[in-house]
């Protein structure tokens, strides 16, 4: 009795020790792909072609996501505005909510399931045909031709795809706002101009972004380098990928979100 | 320069309690064939990543052209490398790139060339696999066997002093397994290679290496020419080179009384 509770008392020790052993060795990792990052740039076209794979690949769903909730946006603001006869706030309704938070989070869970989900299986993959085993036998280090392009591709690619998300979503508030409700047109843009401001509303959900770009790639690397060789490790690994990096992003925004806007 | 390219002595390796490889010698002098047998699990592979440096020895010398890979950092170790070719048990060609790109890869990555002589290079290279025809392919399109010979011409590209084979035959049906084998002996005199081939199809390469060391459970058990070993009496070589179900390595894992096992003791 007593030997089956100490043994899970040790599980649980057991387990944490290995997680935050696995948190140092993916810092490492990271401070491995910091230090290796000038061979990406000296080649840039290394770091293009990860743009390209995370990037442009994923701008359909964010374009398309952006667009629908822009336009579930200017719905539900209108009906709510409304009831305060403060319709004509909706421009700025729907320009804030995508700038600050939904811009940045939404283009952010869509990218770590899309982008994310791939680099990690890629690498899985990689690495379970010995494609990394055949490079380092090469005297080319993976961490600075596979790993390093990969996550500068990401972190370049985030924040413009959720600048493209805000945009979409503002043009969705419209289309739904003013063309099918009938908003007036000058109010909702003007509004929206004067009310967000450059510095506080877009600077801040640009950076926010940048976060979630460095997070969704880190992760993303690391699970796949760390995956084990196999078809059920590579699946596991890229499970975990979405599953961690959409924690990080909501749990990292809301700790952004206390930074910058607290109540001010 | 030494006559001979690879020096193990008394070389052991462990992964942490278990003794992988135990007081192996081996030497090839160069431009040698050497193959390395046994059955699978005996540690041949260890020792095969053990010469090209991704595991460092416990105890015991390991010297590849004169140098201990033991005492190497990773920037010794890389130099190194530029001059050893490997070929992987699948061939491991970048899938995201093409058979051109594949050979070009070290080339592009080690050299400042132009463009108009990697383009020769990687044609000389993929001709000498007899796949000239084949480099626009991406590596999903070849069969097992072109693709192990893209791998061959990729490791060849920097022309290596050294190249380790990891089971360059499994998986090859009979036409690509004569062709790769006469390919490996082609290429090892051609460009004045030493090979180490580390496989399990004792037929094939009997007919082509020039040494044979035979691998079992981390102790080198026997070793000789082809024919010394195809006369060899010893049970263990015996069993190996004849496809025997029994002899020492037996038919049955170690397990408990079948009786027992079944519910059935006395």
């Amino acid at each position: 009795m007593i030997e089956t509770l100490l043994d899970s008392v040790r599980g649980i020790g057991r387990r944490t020790i290995d997680r935050i052993w696995r948190m140092g060795v993916a810092a490492r990792f990271f401070m491995q792909i910091l230090l290796h990052s000038g061979t990406g740039f000296r080649r840039f076209h290394l770091i293009i072609r990860e743009i390209f794979s995370s990037g442009v690949l994923s701008l359909i769903i964010i374009l398309v996501s952006g667009l629908f909730v822009g336009m579930v946006l200017g719905l539900q603001g209108y009906e709510t505005l409304q009831t305060y006869g403060a319709e004509e706030s909706l421009g700025v309704l729907v320009a804030l909510s995508l700038v600050r938070e939904l811009g940045p989070v939404v283009a952010a869970l869509l990218f770590a399931s899309r982008a994310g989900s791939a680099i990690t299986a890629e690498i899985g993959l990689m690495k379970a045909t010995e494609q990394i085993a055949a490079m380092e036998m090469m005297a080319v280090d993976p961490i600075a031709r596979v790993v390093a392009p990969r996550f500068w591709g990401g972190v370049i690619s985030m924040p413009l795809l959720a600048a493209l998300f805000s945009a979409m979503g503002v043009l969705g508030g419209y289309l739904v706002g003013v063309v099918l409700i009938g908003v007036d047109e000058g109010a909702f843009w003007s509004q929206m101009q004067s009310a967000v401001d450059f510095k506080e509303d877009i600077l801040n959900g640009v950076i926010k972004s940048v976060v979630f770009g460095v997070a969704i790639t880190i992760i993303a690397l690391f699970e796949g380098y760390d995956a084990p060789p196999t078809a059920e490790g590579v699946s596991r690994a890229t499970t975990r990928t979405v599953v961690t990096s959409s924690l990080a992003i909501l749990g990292l925004d809301f700790v952004l979100t206390a930074f910058m806007f607290r109540g001010v | 320069m030494s006559e001979n390219l690879i020096e193990i002595r008394d070389l052991s390796f462990s992964y942490g309690q278990s003794l992988v490889l135990k007081d192996v010698n081996l030497t090839a002098r160069r431009g040698q064939v050497i193959a390395i047998m046994g059955n699978s699990g005996c540690g041949k592979t260890t020792l095969l990543r053990l010469i090209g440096g991704a595991l460092k020895p416990t105890s015991g010398s390991l010297k590849v052209d004169g140098v201990e890979m033991g005492a190497l950092d990773q920037a010794g170790l890389y130099r190194l490398r530029r001059r050893m070719g490997m070929l992987f048990q699948f061939g491991a060609l970048f899938t995201d790139i093409s058979v051109f790109e594949n050979v070009a890869f070290q080339l592009r990555e080690h050299t400042d060339l132009p463009e108009a002589m990697i383009r020769d290079l990687v044609f000389m290279k993929l001709n000498a696999v007899g796949l000239r025809g084949a480099h626009a392919m991406m590596p999903s399109e070849l069969s097992g066997g072109m693709a192990r010979r893209v791998a061959l011409a990729r490791s060849i590209a920097l022309d290596p002093m050294l190249i380790l084979y990891d089971e360059p035959f499994a998986g090859l049906d009979p036409i690509s397994l004569g062709v790769t084998g006469n390919l490996i002996r082609r290429l090892t005199d051609t460009l004045g290679i030493t090979s180490i081939v580390v496989t399990h199809d004792v037929q094939e390469s009997l007919k082509m290496v020039d040494y044979v060391y035979f691998v079992s459970e981390g102790v080198i058990v026997a070793q000789g020419t082809p024919d010394e070993i195809k006369a060899s009496d010893l049970p263990y070589v015996h069993q190996f080179v004849h496809g025997e179900e029994n002899g020492p390595v037996p038919f049955h894992y170690p397990a408990p009384e079948y009786a027992l096992d079944l519910g059935l003791s006395a």
